[in-house]
């Protein structure tokens, strides 16, 4: 099992007070916090090796090279895909999931077509699959989930057929942190002659992910949700499929060569290799190298202590909010088939009056849809109040927050 | 000349299906802020003096004393400035 307590101490901003009460972090489904290594391994990019990479012979350049293609190595190494051509670095899960539908989308969609998401899923794996489904006339089915939120498997089957050429689904739901057989939906992608996306935004962070296990080809995660900067995200994507994709993005880095033809007056492009493909222009070399320190970080602490802290914390939680006056859980209770967060609300509040009434405590949980609406039109809910823990959350934290809870449901 | 701007930090619309919108008084300004509002509306309820549930002019609201309020049920932008003005100035 992994020490909080030793954990809490590489985080400077934990340290911090907030509305005069000490911080108590219950936000990390959308963000986490960062430890002082990943922040000093920011601090010594810019101070020591700052360079652009690629195609410079100078020393800076070869360092941070060396630096980003190792990021790219050691993510490769961190999900089990075979190498760096299988990882793109790119913003964060929303643009690894715009770079499929787009660079995939675009030039193999054809009307008629289907892609399948589920009602669970956030926005960032709905949204993009709407509008290329619109551009190319194909249209998106979506699989129902169950009154407790998980995944219904059944309408997944049965919305599969021949016309499915994508399937998106989330590993772990952003909302209720019920975790998805995914193993099993790629499989049914599979044998219907689909791909298969899967969104790990709340998954790759939080437990041991293994890319050729669960056969998906695409994952998309962010590295700010797992201790690194923002503005770095992750494409994995299977090599033969990546290669076979047009770019989504064009401009310097993702070419070979752009050669003038004078009869024709036109440039003839050809792309380079993988992962530099898509990845457009300069990229985000420090993100790249927060990012591999985080997962150095985590990788320290294991990610299987990972996922069973944030269990035990959970089942740790549960019956303490359900003890609460007016509180409600929203979602499955069962925490071998959800991670680490729990949405609730209190009775005759809404929930950003929750998140208000805690934040006076000094205790941060997001509150409204959390980009998952069609899950709370499906739980007939106007919004929800979240808790979401983390590698340096504790059992005092809960109970603090249990006060508070308690307190709020005098109101 | 007092106005709202030197005590609302910024407003936001919260994300979900009800249309309250937050408002984030300025940090140096936030007592002053709540004292004056409480001395305006009517406290319909508190929580250890730090939470107050409150009405002004048939709207509720809460205000929190670490600075911010939440307000239900505005029609615009406009109605919530109007209200804020005659809040705080």
């Amino acid at each position: 099992m992994l020490d909080p307590y030793k954990i809490r101490e590489d985080f400077p901003i934990l340290k911090r007070k907030v509305n005069d009460n000490p911080l108590i972090y219950f936000d990390n489904a959308a963000t986490s916090q960062k430890p002082r290594q990943v922040i000093e391994a920011i601090k010594d990019f810019y101070e020591n090796h700052n360079a652009n990479v690629h195609r410079a012979v100078h020393t800076l350049s070869q360092e941070a090279t060396e630096l980003y293609e190792t990021a790219h190595e050691e993510v490769a190494r961190f999900i089990n895909a075979k190498g760096m051509e299988e990882t793109v670095f790119v913003r964060g899960t929303t643009e690894a999931i715009n770079l499929v539908a787009y660079a995939w989308g675009l030039h193999n969609l054809k009307r008629g077509d289907e892609i399948v998401v589920t009602l669970m899923e956030h926005h960032s794996n709905i949204v993009p699959w709407e509008m290329i489904a619109a551009l190319r006339k194909a249209s998106v089915k979506y699989c129902e989930i169950n009154d407790d939120g998980t995944l219904n498997y059944e309408s997944m089957e049965n919305l599969m057929s021949k016309k499915t050429k994508m399937v998106c689904v989330s590993h772990v739901s952003n909302v209720t942190g019920v975790v998805n057989d995914v193993k099993r939906v790629v499989k049914l992608a599979h044998e219907n002659g689909a791909w298969a996306l899967v969104d790990g935004a709340q998954s790759v962070p939080h437990m041991p992910v293994n890319v050729k296990e669960l056969d998906a080809d695409f994952l998309a995660f962010s590295g700010h949700k797992m201790l690194g900067p923002t503005g770095i995200g992750v494409l994995y994507g299977k090599k033969d499929i990546l290669e076979r994709m047009e770019p989504f993005h064009g401009g310097g880095e993702m070419i070979r060569e752009v050669s003038f033809n004078p009869k024709t007056k036109h440039c003839k492009i050809s792309w380079n290799v993988l992962p530099w493909k898509f990845e457009a222009g300069t990229p985000n070399v420090c993100g790249a190298v927060g990012l591999m320190e985080a997962i150095r970080y985590l990788e320290r602490i294991g990610m299987g202590n990972v996922k069973a802290h944030e269990e035990v914390l959970t089942k740790y939680a549960i019956p303490r909010i359900e003890s609460c006056k007016k509180a409600k859980i929203y979602g499955t209770r069962d925490t071998s088939v959800k991670c680490g967060m729990i949405p609730f609300g209190i009775e005759g509040l809404s929930s950003h009056d929750v998140a208000l009434f805690l934040d006076n405590y000094g205790i941060m949980v997001r509150s409204g849809f959390h980009c998952a609406q069609p899950l709370h039109e499906m739980f007939k809910l106007s919004s929800s109040a979240r808790a979401s823990f983390y590698v340096y959350n504790t059992r005092e934290e809960i109970d603090r927050f249990i006060e508070v809870l308690k307190e709020i449901g005098q109101f | 000349m007092v106005t709202v701007d030197d005590y609302v930090a910024r407003t936001e619309g919260t994300c979900g299906k009800e249309q309250d919108v937050i408002v984030i008084f300025k940090f140096e300004k936030k007592d002053e802020a709540v004292k004056r509002i409480l001395v305006k509306a009517t406290l319909k309820k508190s929580i250890a003096g730090i939470v107050f549930e409150l009405t002004f002019k048939n709207f509720s609201f809460r205000l929190y004393g670490s600075g911010k309020a939440i307000f239900r049920d505005l029609k615009n932008k406009e109605e919530l400035n109007a209200l804020l003005s005659e809040l705080l100035t």
